[in-house]
């Protein structure tokens, strides 16, 4: 810039002054220009000839441009298409990780022109698979939420860096430093720590979080020693028993694990049998819905259940202090425990992160003696229990032992135990630093708070469950200038270097070997570091240890009324409390939005007096709260289920006051589950807000019962399916569907269906919001939602088969089946609805008026009508989320699913332009086109492409025999097909 | 005194239409006298209130437009809820007046002239409150008022889908409303004519210029008869027609509860049911308040129970079919719909329906009951609760529960829907008030010609019709509208 701009010498004119400084032209006023403006800036002040002024106006128009581009600084390499020739308009897809719960995620991320606005899982990560789940998608929102924490505050009160640094100063580095981060799984994170610590010995360092593993830390401690983590694996299993984990669910991180069972699941060409799965929980979650045999049982109680298998395989001794049995649990002990010993080494038991250690070491005890497919790895995060942590934190905290607190991300004044009294021993440390995203309850009570960076825009690194290290690439410079755990770090103890990107290129280019360069330009495109894999490790069970620890246990009661505690499937642990795609996004089995409920069921119901949005008062830990009541099928009797992460009272414009906090009954002793509570009904009613009722493919119950079962998820068992393969469309009877019209016939160029297999949905939610995220679809709130106005194009039926109190529950994604006889085409009075030579029932949002005749006459309810403007309140910068290749619709105008038109576009142009430059017919390869929730599905349920071509997946799963046409007896022909899902129950427990 | 006409047997069977002592003079004056006196206190009282509903009315719409159709209680997956409801009642309102002018002339029916007048304009009026919510009922009424008129627009270079029936209604609405607009002013120009002759300064200028040149020649009449006659045969497949159409959109669905084939003549039963009930409560207040008991007599009012007595049998029977049919199909789905209707989460609104529709009209089996006027003022409306109710059953309840229940729902009304509602029956009483006020509501020529046969009865044809006083003076063959 100096250069481009000439000084002149010769000044004309009378000179002005401005300050003495200036009229002196002293050093010290030099210096204050050249700080104050940068550059050749400086030189308009007092030389401002006609000159000098058009080549400065020149050249701040020429970089104006670059101003617009919140590209980061640094350089960061594109994944699969390349960058050279760069093309505006057109997305880039970059590599990076998304963390929860200290386990990374692979992920690629979407950007256009610098600004990112998707994110899927990176192919090449190998617990990614390319699919993501539903929180991993969202978070691009979180990164555009508009009450982010914007600025440092001090005391509550806002601050700037300036002085943040000049108070950091002060900042104590010797007795007395603890620094509270979330659960650590990043290498450079882990440097940057033994940095800190090397420098200040006597600093602590903790790391909790609300939903974490501490428990299968513990137990595989107790069973192989410390330091081991264990990978089941799902795909080689057989036959498998989850203790009270919802593997399926929201008690596993990544996807990875939902891949590996739906392998084991999938029967098509190359497989005709598939695993069988027993489940043994309290709550009816994901994974109790797939299961083939499920018994209900309080949280509590599953520790004595496992005991009992052990004694039942002979892992264990017999006389523990087990509970007595009922038949029913005789029965399924019996059977359970005959079909593993017949599945020696297809076998698998796993427990889930609310068990206590001694559950993690029987069943790691019952695997070993199974020879269970189970990986062992040395331990990708620390080994201390954080609950334990955090208390012991606190307890110095409040005795003054604490005098600096940095707390690097979360929300602990919120998260933490309630018998740790965090808020109130935060208020004794004298200088407390919060890192955070958000303006929440740590931000207001810390001393100092300053904005964290969001993970797609900072440098980081992560390993996944399996040890793969991701880098942390950022997509766009911090919206609002926050800084990442390691920036911080680095700022406050004086690290060598300050910038991210220098701190993870550094630390990399000092583990990589070879060719460095390469190495990390290679682990930036691919998004994974090569061979940073955790090696497999071959430990032995220490069965003494764990019979021991197994015969100490005290009896459970059994008897007392018990509350546990889950993650939230939308906002998880509180971080999500202010993303609109996922309050709205229903629980996979409540079906709740926007708020949270205690679940009971509906015998405790009955016996207690409750209905749902019954406001109740649950007394439990010492604490109590009041919360509404929502009957749920399945759940075990005498029991409450709480989801965390609602009732924040501080965040911003979404989730505030949405839902209720559980936390101040949850403590250290009680941290998943406690025994002893009470609940009484106040005698208030909160209404609580669901996208889907109660309800069971029979009628309901009406005074004239019709018995008719709606054939709408079909099931079998796998026997029955070996007996009549064809089974699904047997199971409706019609005339034969015959038009008075010939029908046209879509036998050229390419003809878009998807196929769905019910077999291996397991309802997980993830292709809501990839299709939310693709589609620029708005939120709608809970009102509207109440109201039955929400606006997925693609849904997550739930519907329950069997008893109230044992019933099975099925799961079921519906978008627009693209009829091929579009019920919705004909009645549109503007021909905004028609059909496309390609098979898709287009939108034409320009001549919709919004009639909704088309959504009346819709079999299948899958339109949206905007029945208000839903994008009039949101800021500039939720903006920036949208797909730009989407129109956002305005109100008064009908939409849906489109099956992704602007991906089948763009790659139809793309197909065409390769093929014209390489002189060949255009040719699509599957799986060249693919719809955003094909994507994201980590259980390759939904398969999507050309149906013309016999090689394509979609071709491949229509022509199975389970395949069939949802309501294909109103001949509408729909294009998207469902194949039909199958059970494998044991025949001893049919 | 056998032979006293006035003791003649049928006289208790069919009474004479224009009863007492009157002359065509005392027609005229009687008629006129309505539009020409000072507007009496009560008017002012009576329009101030339904024109305030109507100013609700305008407001709610104007609410509507600005904020989007959420702000009624429109739902995923009742889409159509209160709006279509309403729009089907009016037009079903509206079908009594063409029935009794159209098909009861061509039927020679005489005793239709004294309430055809008001009949015909309470179509108009019934039609002009429907046409309101097919209009602002869609998402973006600026883009469907033109989109949906006849024309290929230049927005988007494409005709209209004439597959729909939406598109139909369009047609069969709008012709409905220009025929019945063209019969109702037909039917008035002989008697605004009347009203020109009787009148002075700028009622006189007007008027004049509103009846056409009519002078009353036989010319005239003889043309005038024609056209009339002609625009009744026109109107009459219309009856019929509308509510065909308007049922098919719904017939022609795939939707349980709508798909079925028995809807065209049960909308149009249902339709003159309504239309009967509406013309009976008004013309109860009219002739009470405006004093034409002798004009629009008992036998008006109890030949219009007898109609409702049917016809609410008729839509009892369709309902009753529909059971059947749902049963007798075999379809579960169909079977489903019928048995959630009656015994649903909307069971109240089906019972309602049945009690209004199938059980009240029963009381007009007694013939004391269909000539008592308190008794036939609470049933027309207690008839009109139901038919409203009919509508709402059928759109709400077979689209809140169809195929999949995972997209079940339940529909509740918002004030705004309950005050548009509201509003429309204000703008209805508003614009009848004013057509009370300002014209003659009453045939005059007709019920004249009607006073002719009673007292000259043609030769050799003896009814009691045609029973007059021989008192009152005699009078030419051809009445003429320009009165005396």
């Amino acid at each position: 810039m100096s250069k481009l701009i000439q000084i002149n010498p010769t000044q004309t004119g009378p000179k002005y002054w401005r300050s003495l400084g200036e009229l002196y032209n002293k050093p010290e006023f030099r210096d204050w220009v050249d700080s104050e403006f940068a550059g050749g800036a400086a030189e308009t002040l007092d030389q401002g000839s006609r000159r000098n002024v058009l080549k400065l106006m020149a050249a701040s128009f020429g970089l104006a441009g670059l101003t617009a581009c919140r590209r980061p600084e640094e350089k960061i390499l594109p994944h699969s298409k390349g960058l050279e020739g760069f093309i505006p308009g057109k997305p880039d897809r970059y590599a990076s990780a998304y963390t929860l719960s200290g386990v990374a995620s692979g992920i690629l991320v979407e950007t256009y022109d610098g600004r990112p606005t998707k994110i899927d899982g990176n192919d090449k990560h190998p617990t990614s698979f390319g699919a993501s789940t539903a929180l991993t998608q969202a978070s691009i929102l979180s990164m555009y939420d508009p009450d982010r924490s914007k600025e440092v505050l001090k005391g509550g009160v806002p601050s700037s860096w300036k002085a943040f640094t000049e108070g950091s100063k002060s900042v104590n580095p010797g007795e007395g430093l603890a620094i509270l981060s979330e659960i650590n799984n990043s290498p450079s994170l882990t440097a940057m720590k033994q940095f800190v610590m090397g420098k200040y010995p006597n600093a602590r360092w903790v790391e909790y979080e609300p939903v974490n593993y501490g428990g299968a830390a513990a137990g595989s401690a107790l069973a192989f020693g410390a330091g081991v983590d264990a990978h089941p694996q799902f795909d080689k299993a057989k036959v498998i028993l989850s203790l009270d984990y919802d593997f399926l669910g929201i008690d596993s991180p990544t996807t990875l694990v939902t891949r590996q069972f739906a392998q084991g699941r999938r029967i098509d060409e190359h497989a005709e049998t598939m695993n069988r799965l027993y489940i043994a929980e309290g709550q009816f979650s994901l994974t109790g819905a797939m299961a083939d045999h499920r018994l209900r049982m309080k949280v509590s109680e599953v520790k004595s259940f496992a005991m009992q298998l052990g004694e039942a395989l002979g892992v264990l001794p017999a006389g523990l202090n087990v509970l007595g049995n009922t038949d029913k649990k005789t029965k399924f002990l019996n059977a359970l425990a005959k079909d593993l010993k017949a599945n020696q080494g297809a076998a698998l038991v796993v427990a889930g992160p609310r068990q206590p250690a001694v559950v993690h070491a029987i069943a790691h005890l019952i695997n070993s003696s199974l020879g269970a497919p189970v990986v062992f790895t040395k331990s990708a995060t620390g080994g201390e229990d954080p609950v334990a942590a955090i208390k012991a934190l606190a307890a110095d905290m409040s005795s003054g032992a604490v005098s600096t607190l940095v707390i690097l991300g979360g929300n602990p004044v919120f998260t933490a135990p309630a018998d740790t009294q965090f808020g109130a021993a935060l208020a004794k440390v004298k200088t407390s630093i919060h890192l955070g995203l958000e303006l929440d309850e740590t931000a207001k009570a810390a001393s100092w708070h300053v904005p964290q960076a969001h993970t797609l825009e900072c440098w980081g690194d992560g390993s996944a469950i399996d040890g793969t290290v991701t880098i942390q690439q950022p997509m766009i410079e911090p919206l609002y200038g926050g800084k990442s755990a390691i920036e911080l770090l680095a700022m406050l103890f004086g690290a060598p270097s300050a910038k991210g990107f220098e701190i993870v290129k550094n630390y990399w280019m000092s583990a990589f070997t070879g060719d460095k360069e390469a190495a990390w330009r290679t682990a930036l495109h691919d998004g994974v570091v090569a061979g940073s894999a955790s090696a497999e490790l071959k430990p032995g069970a220490d069965a003494g240890r764990v019979k021991a620890a197994a015969a100490a246990e005290p009896k459970a009661s059994g008897s007392g009324f018990e509350v546990s505690f889950y993650p939230s499937a939308t906002c998880y642990d509180g971080r999500y409390a202010n993303n609109g795609w996922m309050q709205e996004c229903p629980d996979p089995m409540t079906k709740i939005i926007w708020g949270n409920a205690a679940l009971v069921s509906p015998k405790t119901a009955r016996d207690k007096g409750f209905k749902d949005d019954d406001m109740v008062k649950i007394n439990a830990n010492g604490g109590s709260i009041t919360i509404p009541v929502m009957v749920q099928p399945g759940m075990a009797d005498n029991a409450v289920w709480l989801n965390l992460g609602y009732g924040r009272r501080s965040i911003g414009r979404v989730g505030e006051g949405v839902g209720v906090n559980v936390y101040p009954i949850r403590t250290t002793g009680g941290f998943w589950f406690a025994e002893g509570a009470t609940v009484e009904k106040t005698g208030e009613t909160f209404s609580i807000a669901t996208t889907q009722e109660y309800h069971r493919m029979e009628e309901p119950t009406l005074p004239i019962p019709t018995n008719f079962k709606r054939p709408i998820v079909r099931e079998a068992t796998l026997e029955e399916y070996k007996k009549n393969p064809k089974f699904a469309e047997e199971m409706v009877e019609h005339p034969p569907l015959n038009s008075i019209y010939g029908d046209w016939k879509y036998d050229k160029g390419f003809q878009w269906g998807m196929a769905i297999d019910l077999n291996a949905c397991t309802g997980c939610n993830a292709c809501i919001i990839a299709c939310q995220s693709e589609n620029n679809i708005p939120i709608v709130g809970k009102k509207e939602v109440m109201r039955g106005r929400e606006m997925h194009w693609i849904r997550m039926d739930r519907y329950y088969t069997g008893t109230e109190d044992d019933p099975q529950a099925v799961t079921q994604p519906v978008n627009c089946q693209q009829c091929e006889n579009a019920p919705c085409e004909n009645v549109c009075p503007v021909a905004a609805t028609v059909h496309s030579p390609e098979g898709l029932n287009d939108m034409a949002y320009n001549r919709c008026v919004g009639t909704r005749y088309c959504a009346n006459n819709c079999p299948y309810k899958v339109r949206r009508f905007n029945f208000f403007n839903w994008h009039k309140n949101i800021t500039e910068v939720e903006k920036m989320v949208h797909n730009p290749d989407v129109s956002v619709r305005m109100r008064g105008v009908m939409e849906k699913c489109t099956y992704c038109t602007q991906r089948i576009s763009q790659g139809k142009i793309q197909l065409k332009a390769d093929a014209r430059r390489a002189g060949k017919a255009v040719e699509l390869k599957d799986g060249y086109i693919t719809t955003a929730c094909q994507d994201a599905c980590p259980a390759e349920a939904i398969a999507f492409g050309n149906i013309l071509d016999p090689e394509s997946k979609v071709a491949k799963m229509k022509k199975q025999e389970r395949n069939y046409a949802m309501l294909a007896e109103l001949n509408v022909k729909p294009r998207t097909t469902y194949l039909a899902k199958l059970r494998n129950p044991n025949p001893e427990l049919a | 005194m056998a032979n006293d006409p006035r003791q003649h047997p049928l006289l208790e069977v069919n009474p004479p239409l224009v009863q007492g002592p009157q002359t065509y003079h005392a027609i005229t004056q009687a008629v006129s006298e309505i539009s020409e006196g000072a507007t009496p206190r009560k008017w002012y009282i009576l329009t101030g209130i339904t024109g305030s509903i109507t100013l609700m009315l305008f407001g709610m719409l104007t609410w509507l437009v600005a904020n989007g159709i959420g702000v009624w209680g429109n739902n995923a997956p009742v889409y159509w809820a209160w709006d279509i409801t309403n729009f089907v009642f009016w037009i079903g309102i509206g079908h009594a007046g063409t029935l009794i002018s159209a098909i009861l002339f061509l039927f020679r029916q005489k005793w239709r002239t004294s309430i055809n007048r008001s009949a015909e304009a309470m179509t108009l009026f019934a039609v002009a409150c429907a046409m309101i919510f097919p209009l602002f009922h869609t998402g973006r009424p600026w883009r469907a008022i033109y989109w949906l008129g006849p024309l290929p627009n230049t927005d988007t270079g494409m005709w209209q889908n004439f597959r729909s029936p939406l598109m139909w209604d369009v047609f069969a609405v709008s012709t409905y409303a220009t025929v019945s607009a063209l019969f109702w002013y037909v039917g008035l120009v002989p008697d605004l004519a009347t009203l020109r002759d009787r009148a002075t300064g700028l009622r006189e200028k007007i008027f004049h210029a509103a009846s056409l040149g009519w002078r009353g020649s036989a010319r005239h009449w003889r043309n005038y008869e024609m056209a009339y006659l002609i625009l009744a045969a026109i109107s009459t497949p219309l009856v019929l027609s509308v509510h065909t159409i308007v049922s098919f959109d719904f017939a022609t669905s795939i939707i349980p509860g709508w798909h079925t084939t028995i809807f065209p003549p049960y909308f149009v039963a249902g339709a003159i049911f309504s239309g009967f009930a509406c013309v009976l409560t008004l013309l109860i207040i009219a002739r009470w308040s405006l004093n034409l008991e002798h004009l629009i007599t008992l036998k008006h009012l109890e030949n219009m129970n007898k109609v409702i007595l049917v016809t609410g049998w008729v839509v009892g029977l369709a309902y009753a079919t529909e059971f059947f049919i749902a049963w007798y199909s075999g379809n579960p789905y169909e079977k489903f719909a019928f048995i959630n209707r009656a015994f649903g989460p909307y069971w109240w609104a089906y019972w309602t329906m049945i009690t209004c529709n199938v059980v009240s009209p029963n009381f007009f089996w007694f013939k004391k009951l269909r000539n008592s006027i308190p008794v036939m003022f609470v049933l027309s409306i207690v008839v009109n609760i139901g038919m409203w109710f009919e509508r709402f059953v059928i759109i709400a309840t077979s689209l809140h529960r169809d195929f999949l229940p995972s997209s079940w729902g339940y529909f509740r009304p918002t004030y705004v829907d309950i005050c548009t509602f509201i509003g429309t029956i204000g703008l209805f009483l508003t614009l009848f008030l004013l057509f009370c006020r300002f014209l003659p509501i009453i045939a005059i020529g007709e019920v004249k010609g009607v006073l002719a046969e009673q007292r000259n009865p043609a030769p050799g044809v003896h009814t009691t019709s045609q029973v007059v006083d021989p008192k009152f003076e005699p009078v030419a063959l051809v009445s003429n509208g320009g009165g005396h």
